[in-house]
């Protein structure tokens, strides 16, 4: 079996615990051996390259050079993670000038990042294809029993580099967790924007977009979104109220990480999987397919 | 042995000399190499000036041997060779040197070409003094043709040769010939019906005395070469008696399987499990579909043989392989539509009132699944809106780079079509609106006229996701209007994309069956693009119509004709010259190993068991080397590519005529072209 470097980035460490718990949980579930990065560093998100790039690059660059030279791959949960090492990686491997440039600047602390050596994958690619349909239906145990999902990609898994899904309706998670017996519902926003950092810079255009996405997913039938990245989880979920108040609206959806529903799928408790984080709670979805709701996640913890 | 070699550096006006210093390559080459009796520099010599100072050198210098550095030998070979002959030289005694696009056009550094064109010309120098006089040879033609696919491009060529009394044999794939013209409603710029003008040419090449239909049929294979073609064809079985059939169409009004039909009816409509594709298909005979037939899945029904009054129905009928002789071979082969699936974000597969450009013609069309009906998926909602979006799958580096060429023209024909019948509003989407031929801007200002809206720019994506009360139930476009400069949404009915046009989905299989290539898109590569878009580099094989390139209905028909041409000529003079630079063995040496047989890749080596040597048919022979490589008693002699010519060239080449003169070249790239 392969073993992945794991980048798991700050969200995952802060305001993302449930996303780093179910990655966990299924990974160990599922056999994908997962090593962190020693000492990693915040990637900078999407801030940092308007701020400075060759130091953008540089600071994404050193986790690239601190990854265990016996691994070739590296997967990132979070999207803006993913995208980040994608991009530095790619554009180090494309442009030598600005490998040149980086390796420079990690040189100043003894590192160097030999470009193309690790592939960045996002893990969605991992449970896709090397995990693969085979073995993550056998390991179902059909608790999610139809829940109706809706699949949200968000921008950055997707675009721009997207070689082997399609970047405008890919279709991965939608596969992963129909093998894994969950209803994928027609979801055409999936790989729409969720205003990201709007929500904090000018609330009006955030909450439109983040009420186009609830409201795609209402009318689908959905009983609970999946995504793949913080931010997304973070709009969503957060601001539902929010969105709810400022349109006179009354949306009810929880926001799952794609992990948590794939643990459900698996067996693994519920708070194991920091099922109960959420703010709009997805219990009582989970619970509408109670017959195979895993016991022991009836007394997870519940935010207050 | 003694030589005298005149060498002749053209300078292609700016294109050689302007990097190359011919002046200077031509003084090093007279100077220094040995036999050259003269070496001179020319502006254009393949003019009737330069030509004629070959002739009159040959003629006063008594030269023997000819190079000329120069273009492609596939421009300009012939020119030399026929400026050699007009003054008495055997014309396989002139060399051609290609300086231009081997070295001017690709290099840029003027001294780095100067030295690689003196290299060359030294080693064609060296090489062309152990040449031989070689003699050409003719084979006849046969005045057969076969032409490969029976839409409008392959029927014009067959009706033309046939005009003449020439038998002409018309492989098509489909039960019917018509191809996609037969499918269309109206034709732009002139709105004149399809069908109205395609139909006379179908029933006028079914009835022609010299035309032979073979349809429901596929090309096998294909041997010989230019004149004397071999082909095989396999006839599908259609399980009807064609000698008996009428065409009365009791069969198909019988069987209860109904199919989606994905061919004729672009999947809009159905048809039965045996059929005729429309109604004026020819021949006039239908055919059974075996994956439906319920005889054929489940060994019961026969209802088609049962009410058949003639008794034609012939389950038992095995496909049969026809093996022909033709002297040249045009293929005509078409089209695919772009798969639309392949964009998702456009919807369609997915939004039931996204159709594809082919559809909307099934539709349009009054014997199509609608009657003629612009209606909604239902069937029965006529929409009050209708987008069009152009460059679905072209124009974009994700799907194909290249312009279809012909969307614009029908997206505007369905616009006028949707104005016209139902009055909704149209709007097209386009990145650029490409009219360019006869009367077709005239075609554009009349449908802007009418009413249709045209908004710039590529569509985001189509869909059915509401963000306004607006929106509910509609089909909404997103698309940045770049003339406004805005983005835009907006909703509509009913959505038609206007798939690109691409290579059919074996032209590969093919071309390498009929011994041409493609281009990297996949269309069929024509001789030259602009000099010669019939011919290709094979012999005998020629193109027409859209598989060369997309290309419109006049241009199908014109590129038709021009192969019709071409063939008749080839037909009337009756004989072809078969280039003399080809393989012969030494039959008295040769072992019989047979190990050239399979090599060959024209299947042009024989085996005479009687005599248990090999021998090489001159007329398949293309010169390739492969035997006379592969030939371990080394017995095949490779006319112009005999060891002691090459091993000379490879001298020519490293001797370095250019070694310490490298003044005037430095002078020269200092100076820049001096003309």
């Amino acid at each position: 079996m392969v073993r992945y470097a794991f980048y798991p980035g700050c969200s995952l460490d802060v305001s993302a615990v449930a996303y780093d718990e179910s990655v966990k949980a299924v990974c160990a579930k599922l056999g994908v051996d997962l090593v962190p990065i020693a000492d990693w560093n915040c990637c900078g998100a999407t801030e940092y390259w308007g701020h400075d790039a060759l130091i953008a690059q540089a600071l994404i660059a050193r986790n690239l050079a601190r990854i265990d030279p016996e691994l070739e791959q590296v997967t990132a949960p979070c999207a803006a993670c993913y995208l980040n090492l994608a991009k530095v990686d790619r554009m180090m491997r494309e442009v030598p000038a600005a490998a040149e440039r980086v390796n420079r600047a990690l040189a100043a602390g003894g590192l160097h990042y030999e470009p193309g050596r690790v592939r960045v994958r996002h893990l969605i690619d991992v449970l896709y294809e090397d995990v693969g349909r085979e073995r993550l239906t056998e390991a179902s145990t059909g608790s999610l029993d139809g829940l109706r999902v809706a699949p949200y990609y968000g921008c950055q898994v997707v675009r721009p580099f997207c070689d082997n899904d399609d970047s405008e309706q890919p279709v991965r998670m939608d596969e992963v967790l129909t093998w894994l017996g969950a209803e994928v519902v027609e979801y055409p926003v999936k790989s729409q924007c969720c205003g990201g950092h709007m929500s904090q810079i000018s609330e009006n255009e955030a909450f439109e977009l983040i009420r186009r996405l609830l409201d795609c997913a209402h009318r689908s039938g959905a009983e609970v979104i999946a995504c793949m990245c913080p931010m997304c989880q973070l709009n969503l979920d957060a601001y539902q109220g929010r969105v709810n108040h400022h349109f006179g609206t009354g949306y009810h959806l929880p926001v799952l990480f794609f992990t948590q529903v794939v643990g459900v799928a698996l067996g693994i408790e519920h708070d194991v999987l920091g099922i109960g984080r959420e703010i709009v709670p997805a219990r009582e979805a989970l619970r509408a397919h109670g017959a195979t709701v895993v016991a022991a996640a009836e007394g997870g913890r519940d935010v207050p | 042995m003694s030589r005298r070699v005149g060498v002749y550096v053209c300078h292609c006006g700016s294109n050689i000399a302007g990097t190359i210093d011919c002046e200077a390559v031509a003084r090093a080459v007279g100077e220094r190499v040995a036999d050259v009796a003269v070496s001179r520099d020319y502006k254009f010599m393949c003019s009737s000036l330069g030509q004629s100072m070959i002739q009159e050198d040959i003629e006063k210098e008594k030269l023997d041997r000819v190079v000329v550095a120069a273009c492609s030998p596939h421009l300009h070979e012939k020119t030399f060779r026929r400026a050699c002959s007009n003054a008495g030289l055997n014309p396989y005694l002139m060399q051609m040197v290609n300086v231009r696009e081997h070295i001017s056009w690709v290099t840029k550094d003027q001294v780095e070409a100067t030295r690689k064109a003196t290299a060359m010309v030294t080693g064609a120098v060296e090489r062309v003094k152990r040449q031989e006089a070689l003699e050409p040879q003719y084979v006849p033609v046969n005045p057969a043709t076969l032409v490969v696919g029976g839409g409008i491009a392959g029927l014009q060529t067959a009706i033309e040769i046939a005009e003449f009394g020439h038998p002409v044999y018309v492989v098509e794939r489909e039960p019917s010939i018509g191809g996609h013209m037969a499918q269309f409603d109206k034709t732009f710029p002139t709105l004149d019906c399809s069908a109205c003008i395609l139909t006379p040419r179908m029933s006028e090449a079914g009835q022609h005395d010299c035309i032979h239909l073979l349809t429901w049929s596929e090309l096998e294979s294909v041997s010989g070469s230019v004149g004397n073609f071999k082909v095989r064809v396999r006839k599908k079985a259609r399980y009807v008696n064609s000698e008996i059939c009428t065409g009365c169409g009791v069969c198909e009004e019988k069987c209860p399987i109904k199919v989606v039909d994905d061919v004729f009816e672009a999947g809009l409509g159905i048809r039965k499990a045996i059929y005729m594709p429309f109604p004026q298909a020819v021949p006039k005979m239908p055919v059974i579909d075996t994956a439906h037939c319920i005889w054929f899945v489940r060994g019961k029904c026969r209802a088609c043989e049962i009410f058949c009054p003639t008794k034609a129905i012939a389950f038992d009928q095995k496909d049969e392989i026809v093996e022909l002789e033709v002297g040249n071979i045009v293929l005509a082969t078409g089209y695919d539509l772009f798969d639309c699936r392949r964009l998702p974000q456009y919807g369609y597969g997915r939004l039931d009132n996204v159709f594809t450009s082919l559809e909307f013609e099934r539709m349009c069309n009054a014997a199509g699944p609608t009657g003629g009906r612009i209606v909604l998926r239902d069937r029965e909602t006529e929409p009050r809106s209708v987008a069009v979006i152009h460059c679905v799958g072209s124009r974009d580096k994700r799907t194909n780079e290249y312009c279809s060429a012909t969307c614009c023209m029908a997206a505007l024909k369905f616009g006028h079509l949707v104005r016209e019948r139902i009055g909704a509003e149209v709007y097209s989407f386009y990145i650029d609106i490409r009219t360019f031929s006869k009367d077709y801007d005239e075609f554009y200002q009349r449908v802007m006229d009418e009413g249709v809206h045209f908004v710039r720019g590529r569509v985001a994506e189509v869909t059915d996701v509401p963000r306004s009360p607006a929106e509910e139930g509609k089909l909404v476009v997103q698309c940045e209007d770049t003339l406004l400069g805005v983005q835009r949404r907006i909703p509509v009915d009913m959505v038609i994309l206007m798939g690109a046009l691409e290579p059919r989905a074996d032209a590969r299989d093919l071309a390498l069956e009929a011994g041409i290539s493609c281009s990297m898109n996949g269309w069929f590569t024509e001789r030259h693009p602009k000099l010669d878009p019939v011919a290709t580099m094979t012999d005998g094989v020629f193109l027409a119509g859209a598989c060369q390139g997309p290309k419109d209905i006049p241009s199908s028909v014109a590129q038709g004709a021009a192969a019709a041409a071409r063939i008749l000529g080839m037909i009337t003079r009756g004989r072809v010259e078969i280039e003399p630079v080809v393989a012969t063995i030494d039959e008295e040496r040769c072992s019989g190993c047979r190990i050239c047989n399979a090599l060959c890749p024209f299947h042009a080596i024989e085996f005479d068991e009687a005599r248990h040597v090999s021998h090489v048919q001159a007329s398949l022979c293309k010169g390739c080397g492969t035997c006379v490589a592969a030939c371990p008693a080394q017995v095949i002699r490779g006319a112009h590519f005999m060891n002691e010519q090459i091993f000379a060239e490879i001298e020519g080449l490293l001797a370095d005529a250019w070694s310490d003169v490298s003044e005037p070249v430095a002078a020269f790239a200092a100076g820049g072209v001096d003309d």
